[in-house]
């Protein structure tokens, strides 16, 4: 078992606060890190990695820091946002090199086998500048594991992947936590990180904003106040009979737009009794549009509460 | 991909046995064979690596028009394997060979491969030297010697001399210009304004500065291999030595030292 622990911990790039006083303890399983781009997920995984030192605070693996310290990397596997790999080799002979470096018994078939856990073998002799996104992405895939570590970091993994290599993807980060990994990864996509994590961190704006499980996640997300903009055949008399009940809690006549502008405080009441509202008093519904559904709302949102 | 490729899992991870403190780090000391077969086949795996073969063949070319048009003549060969060879073609060859050992993989983050593993940063940084060093001497100071011998068949040891001369500075040189790769993404760019403003053109107007050149520490080294009165340094040999240790250790010590802090962020 691999804790890493976030303690007190900031980061500062001159005037600009990446991470802002970040404390989180991240245990075995998968573990998502949910963020708007620009959040300071990229900064934070930085740091867990050792490629950067906490301005403030402290970063460990096992109580151990984790900032100029090569040991820990015999533990951590890491796949890093960036594209570039030694893109003139093949992904054999960059597996195997990964081996090498970490200083393995027998690099070829620690390389055979990681290579094997992404099926990336049916491409291995191919170089790296021949590969597609998704296979660049497994060959990285491939060199974190090759030394089979206790934690694996992996920073925005979907990005750029289609819709079947994200569902392997998942699929292996799956098995990874099952068998007692400490498995990291970041992503602004909220259902990408439903998908798979057993455990979200949020992070917004540099500041740590929520963390649990997905459920508690969703709530906090559904919960809150949503707003709509609706359009009807008769917005006076909708507003009049939306405000009576309880699942409403505001409505603006706009009349720029010439439509309302509602907000409800029951987001699964408030869905379900519109139409029938609608239909009982024989009023048509030209738009209905959730005006707040954006992803940097529901966080900031999260933030504020 | 195949639905019937076999994919066994790597097995529950090992425990862990504990991570030990900073800097006790094992394997290889100075001299790392997997870093220096990625930096090597990086090195001349790039368009860069043109320039590499382009220049010592361009140097043969010449003293090949050179002896066929003036015949072979000692102060000739002098004046082009010190004019050229020395001045020219090694520090050129020294820039593509320094930076490019390292560079490239800082400015496109592929060095995040080598420094997420339990190896010395200093282990790198030595590793990435010693290429660096063999494929400037590969590339200069063999064609030099050629050259040397092209030119007058050895006469007054002027070949062995430049020769040896093109090697101390390919030391220098690469350690100087490794550091520039570690320090700043334009290193390409410095390093051939040093090589060619500094060397060439300040330190023959400038005396002085002639004094503290790579250039003319290693033609101290090839005053003292070479017979006659023809080789001539501003720099006394054992001046010229500690200054050519110094600088390299140094510069070496400075690279290995910024590479430890390097920071490396993702894309955001």
């Amino acid at each position: 078992m691999t804790v890493i622990g976030i303690d007190k911990v900031s980061r500062w790039f001159g005037n600009v606060v990446a991470v802002n006083d970040i404390t989180m303890t991240i245990g075995p399983g998968v573990t998502g890190l949910l963020g708007p781009n620009g959040a300071g997920k990229s900064t934070l995984i930085s740091m867990m990695a050792g490629f950067l030192a906490p301005s403030t605070g402290a970063v460990t693996l096992d109580g151990a820091t984790v900032w100029r310290n090569e040991q820990v990397y015999r533990q951590v596997g890491i796949v890093p946002e960036r594209e570039a790999m030694y893109d003139f080799l093949t992904a054999r002979e960059f597996v195997v090199a990964n081996a090498e470096l970490h200083g393995l018994p027998d690099p070829g078939a620690a390389a055979q086998r990681a290579l094997a856990t992404v099926e990336m073998q049916y491409a291995q002799d191919r170089r790296i500048d021949t590969y597609s996104k998704g296979m660049r992405q497994r060959a990285k895939m491939a060199s974190a594991l090759v030394h089979n570590p206790s934690v694996l970091l992996l920073d925005e993994p979907f990005n750029g992947m289609d819709p079947r290599q994200r569902l392997q993807l998942m699929e292996l980060l799956r098995r990874m936590g099952a068998e007692g990994r400490t498995v990291l990864f970041s992503s602004h996509i909220l259902e990408e990180v439903e998908q798979l994590a057993h455990h979200i961190e949020v992070v917004v704006a540099g500041r740590h904003a929520a963390s649990g499980d997905f459920r508690k996640i969703r709530r906090l997300m559904t919960d809150r106040p949503h707003r709509y903009l609706v359009r009807s055949s008769d917005d006076r008399r909708l507003a009049a009979v939306l405000i009576a009940h309880a699942s409403t809690a505001g409505i603006e006549l706009d009349r720029t737009e010439e439509a309302l502008r509602i907000q409800a405080v029951d987001f699964a009441a408030f869905t379900e009794f519109l139409p029938r509202i609608a239909r009982d008093h024989g009023i048509r519904l030209f738009t209905v549009s959730p005006s707040d559904e954006s992803l940097e709302s529901v966080f900031s949102y999260l933030v504020t509460a | 991909m195949s639905a019937t490729t076999a994919t066994r899992p790597p097995g529950p991870p090992r425990p862990p046995a504990g991570i030990p403190a900073a800097g006790s780090g094992t394997g290889p000391r100075f001299f790392h064979p997997t870093v220096a077969r990625l930096t090597y086949r990086g090195l001349l795996g790039r368009r860069r690596a043109l320039l590499l073969f382009a220049l010592p063949a361009l140097l043969l070319v010449i003293v090949g028009a050179v002896r066929a048009l003036a015949g072979a003549d000692d102060s000739t060969a002098h004046d082009v394997l010190q004019g050229f060879a020395l001045s020219g073609v090694v520090p050129l060859v020294g820039v593509i060979a320094g930076t490019g050992a390292i560079g490239p993989e800082i400015d496109d983050g592929s060095i995040v491969y080598l420094l997420s593993k339990p190896i010395r940063r200093g282990t790198i940084v030595t590793t990435k030297l010693l290429v660096a060093i063999g494929v400037t001497v590969a590339f200069c100071a063999i064609p030099t010697l050629l050259a040397g011998f092209v030119l007058n068949g050895n006469g007054q040891r002027l070949a062995v001399a430049y020769a040896a001369a093109s090697a101390v500075a390919a030391v220098a040189y690469s350690a100087v210009f490794l550091m520039l790769g570690v320090l700043t993404r334009h290193a390409v760019v410095v390093g051939l304004v040093y090589a060619l403003l500094w060397e060439g053109v300040i330190g023959n107007v400038v005396p002085g500065a002639r004094t503290l050149s790579v250039q003319q520490w290693a033609v101290a080294v090839a005053q003292k291999i070479g017979r006659g009165d023809l080789i001539s340094s501003d720099v006394g040999l054992s001046t010229a030595v500690v200054l050519l240790v110094l600088v390299t250790a140094g510069a070496t010590w400075f690279a290995a030292h910024r590479l430890r802090g390097l920071k490396i962020t993702g894309e955001e």
